[in-house]
């Protein structure tokens, strides 16, 4: 059974139709990408994810339980976590209070320490200066920040989107390096991106999405040979 | 001249920021207060007027800063509660209708009516931010004064209502107001208390993750729906406290007396202390509330020379006097950054 399936999903902004009927399943251990460009409907898949949104059709299971039963706020304590796009630290708390409140929804003292030793591990940058408040750290800090915040959660599922926004070449990088890490940890991905290239390298499979409608579901490989996505995505021609 | 003021405040600032030296201050300033109306010197009774109506002021500061400091709700309409505390009061303890209930039942009555009240007006603003949230609430301090202005059977309209009872307490009929003073003291501090307490409680810290980025905090699991609720209830239960004392202690009220400069000064009171801030409320309440009627001696200039001292301070300490440590960072992350790597705040300190 996959850890994440989305089954024939429609969801709407009032009258427009954002997702058209999309299918995806992400399985336990993978890191899976979602590209798509601008207004092709990623967040809006992710909001449906994150039950900040409610598709008028279709479904998201997750390990096989219907969360649509769920309001937004009980999505973590069912093992999904979110890194939003643009981050969305909480600016004037400090580095540590973000990530206390990304274990906001656990209770045990013990393995929170744990895990706040182990994201530290992955970002030590995070731990140089966790007594800063979150808004004057760099965009690049604040991605590590809020990728940190959602670990906190200790989640089975993390959704990342667009990680790469706003970022130096050489800090999307590190970025997706630590991606690598948080998956060999045990920890299965979402990434929704438009930096297609980047995406490619470090997800098994991915999706394609195009006003509202998957177009293309293929390994890495195969996605990266794919004529179109070459042209559109990748700019090769 | 300059360095020496510089050093004398940084000597200050030192001595409170060590436990021992807080403690002894906040207990020179407690014996202050409470041997003030125990001195025999010139216009006393005005002054043990003027200090606890100040009181009043920093518990309907301290619900207030619920509200808008520590949730980041802005409500303008805080009046609302503090008038329905108030007619509660009035109307069950008064010749009005012949009841005569005793005080220490309706205070609590009259606050868990303002609280359900704060509850009402939260659920249709659940989903309002910033200036919508800031229109509804000023509306709703107004239809609340127009309630009791024109309901007249029921509150008598602007004729107000008077020959409210005076609180007993052991058999000792509480008119004076220096047995006011007392009494407010007592609500003052357990208001700190209670509010300090929530501040520091997880209740706290969903308030504050829900204030900084909504979204983000239903995403690692605060409830937001259930904390804005709180936090209007708690603030409007606060207020409502507030407005029944203020109706045993004045005896009469007005429908003027819950015009929307009531809420005003209130918010103006917690930004002037520093948002979000306990002892800023204090410190913002001694000068709002306090400080024109030391300035009374000037007659006419006094709220030309408040007005300016106003501006002195938001341009010289623009979050507040004792801002909470959130926003000292905030606004002046840059010469911390500067200073060196702060531990401030500390990593239990959330």
């Amino acid at each position: 059974m996959p850890l994440l399936e989305i089954q024939n999903v429609h969801a709407y902004y009032g009258n427009i139709q954002a997702l058209k009927g999309i299918s995806l399943h992400v399985d336990q251990g993978e890191i899976v990408t979602l590209i798509g460009a601008n207004g092709a409907g990623k967040t809006t898949t992710l909001r449906v994810i994150s039950c900040l949104l409610k598709p008028r059709q279709g479904s998201v299971l997750l390990d096989g339980q219907d969360l649509s039963e769920f309001k937004a706020h009980q999505v973590v304590n069912q093992g999904v976590a979110m890194v939003p796009e643009g981050r969305g630290v909480f600016s004037k708390l400090s580095v540590m209070e973000n990530l206390e409140l990304g274990a906001y929804s656990r209770s045990d003292k013990a393995e929170i320490q744990e895990d706040l030793e182990r994201v530290f591990e992955i970002f030590p940058r995070l731990r140089e200066r966790r007594s800063q408040v979150g808004g004057t750290l760099s965009g690049g800090e604040q991605q590590m920040l809020s990728t940190a915040r959602a670990l906190m959660a200790r989640p089975s599922l993390l959704v990342m989107d667009e990680p790469s926004m706003g970022l130096a070449p050489v800090l999307i990088e590190s970025v997706f390096e630590s991606l690598i890490e948080i998956n060999k940890q045990g920890t299965t991905i979402l990434l929704v991106e438009q930096n297609a290239h980047m995406a490619l390298q470090v997800a098994t499979r991915g999706y394609v999405l195009q006003t509202g409608e998957i177009v293309l579901s293929d390994s890495v490989e195969g996605l990266r040979k794919n004529a179109m996505v070459q042209k559109a995505y990748l700019g090769i021609e | 001249m300059k360095k020496r003021i510089a050093s004398v405040t940084e000597r200050v600032k030192e001595i409170l920021s060590s436990p021992i030296g807080r403690w002894a201050f906040i207990g020179a300033v407690l014996a202050l207060i409470l041997i003030i109306p125990l001195m025999n010197f010139q216009q006393r009774a005005f002054w043990v007027r003027v200090i606890g109506y100040t009181g009043l002021y920093i518990i309907l500061g301290l619900g207030l800063n619920v509200v808008v400091g520590l949730a980041g709700l802005l409500d303008l309409g805080y009046v609302a509660f503090y008038a329905i505390g108030a007619y509660a009061y009035a109307l069950l303890a008064s010749g009005h209708f012949d009841t005569h209930i005793s005080f220490w039942l309706v205070l609590p009555f009259a606050a868990l009516l303002a609280g359900f009240a704060g509850i009402l007006l939260g659920i249709p603003v659940l989903r309002m931010r910033g200036d919508y949230l800031a229109i509804v609430t000023l509306g709703f301090g107004e239809i609340i004064r127009m309630l009791v202005t024109n309901l007249t059977d029921l509150t008598n309209g602007s004729q107000g209502l008077i020959g409210i009872d005076s609180p007993y307490l052991f058999g000792l009929e509480l008119k004076t107001s220096t047995h006011f003073y007392y009494m407010i003291l007592i609500f003052v501090i357990i208001a700190i208390f209670v509010t300090q307490r929530l501040d520091r409680s997880r209740v706290g810290r969903s308030w504050v993750a829900m204030r900084e980025d909504e979204d983000a905090a239903q995403m690692v699991g605060v409830n937001t729906t259930r904390y804005k609720l709180l936090a209007f209830a708690v603030g409007a239960f606060i207020g409502g406290l507030g407005g029944a004392i203020f109706s045993a202690w004045q005896g009469s009220i007005f429908p003027d007396n819950f015009n929307i400069m009531v809420s005003i000064n209130v918010l103006c009171l917690i930004i002037i202390g520093g948002m979000g801030s306990i002892p800023g409320v204090v410190i913002g309440s001694f000068a709002l509330i306090t400080l024109p009627d030391i300035l009374r001696q000037f007659s006419d200039y006094r709220l030309l020379l408040f007005g300016f001292l106003l501006v002195v301070m938001m341009i010289a300490r623009p979050e507040g006097f004792i801002p909470s440590q959130r926003r000292r960072l905030e606004l002046h992350a840059e010469e911390i950054a500067h200073a060196g790597p702060s531990e401030t705040i500390t990593e239990g300190g959330s």
